[in-house]
């Protein structure tokens, strides 16, 4: 399967995506330019981390107008997988791609660390090979990953089936406790109505290895391949 | 001609910046201050545009880029210089 990761100026996980994919997961796996409106025939894209622009404006604000960004809109709403991960989520959210938004921490510091996360629903086009309810254990690292949503958002997203992922504790429950940065509801990703397009603020592409901390990541690329 | 652009957060959304400058504000003993909310000011020069023109403008380019309307108010004003 051919995969495409979106270098924007100031991503800083797309090398990693590319390993992931290429080494790890043995996929095709082709670095998308910014600038370069042609997806060279991508089956699956990735939106990485990273500092998009600086983060100017807004995290997301400015990466979401550049040209690559009118292609992936149409590849999205023409039903391709497209995965956002800590700043491809935000890009995403700012894209309308995905509902909501993303806000600092409300702990205003810049958070690292392994958090553990519940998958949702498995109806999405990255979740369909987890096991509903499953915890996996992933890494954040970001300061503005506070989902915020208005209430009827979050009751379309409840009723839609459309949240993906929370932040939940060692006994896989979702309390205050285990929410790392203030996200309404301990929401770490949603999908949108189709289930193609994801969003999250965990990084599931460094957790693809063992000597790295973790594989629990992995399933989320696999439940994309044929 | 200037356009001044205010940007801040909508009042449902916590505002951890403005809490941590509140409180500063409280240490440096000015109790009386209830609530700071901090947001964005920004400064957009326009050329060759008649004042509603440019109004019409500067609102589109709120809406579409200078604030999210999910998390953020917007308004602003146009000056003659």
């Amino acid at each position: 399967m051919k995969w495409g990761v979106v270098t924007f100026p100031g991503s800083n996980d797309d090398r990693d995506a590319l390993y992931c994919l290429e080494s790890v997961l043995g996929q095709e796996a082709v670095s998308l330019w910014h600038k370069d409106r042609d997806l060279h025939g991508v089956e699956a894209i990735v939106l990485p981390g990273g500092f998009s622009y600086g983060d100017y404006l807004r995290c997301g604000a400015v990466a979401r107008f550049s040209p690559v960004m009118s292609s992936v809109m149409a590849f999205a709403r023409a039903g391709g997988p497209v995965l956002g991960m800590c700043n491809g989520f935000q890009i995403l959210c700012e894209s309308g791609l995905l509902p909501g938004a993303l806000v600092r921490n409300r702990s205003l510091s810049f958070i690292c660390e392994w958090v553990s996360v519940r998958v949702e629903t498995t109806r999405t086009r990255f979740t369909a090979r987890c096991a509903g309810g499953a915890c996996l254990s992933l890494p954040i690292k970001h300061g503005a990953g506070c989902y915020v949503a208005d209430e009827t958002t979050l009751k379309a997203l409840q009723d839609n089936d459309q949240i993906v992922f929370r932040y939940v504790n060692q006994d896989g429950e979702a309390l205050d406790a285990a929410n790392p940065n203030g996200a309404v509801q301990n929401i770490a990703g949603v999908t949108n109505a189709n289930g193609n397009v994801v969003g999250l603020m965990p990084h599931p592409e460094h957790a693809v290895e063992a000597l790295l901390g973790g594989e629990d990541g992995r399933t989320l690329f696999t439940s994309v391949f044929a | 001609m200037l356009a001044k652009v205010y940007v801040t957060p909508k009042k449902a959304i916590l505002d951890p910046q403005g809490k941590a400058i509140a409180h500063s504000l409280h240490a440096l003993d000015y109790p009386e201050v209830s609530e700071v909310r901090m947001g964005k000011y920004l400064e957009v020069r326009l050329t060759g545009l008649s004042k509603q023109r440019a109004e019409q403008r500067v609102e589109a380019m709120c809406r579409r880029l200078l604030a999210n309307l999910i998390i953020e108010d917007f308004r602003f004003e146009i000056v003659e210089e």
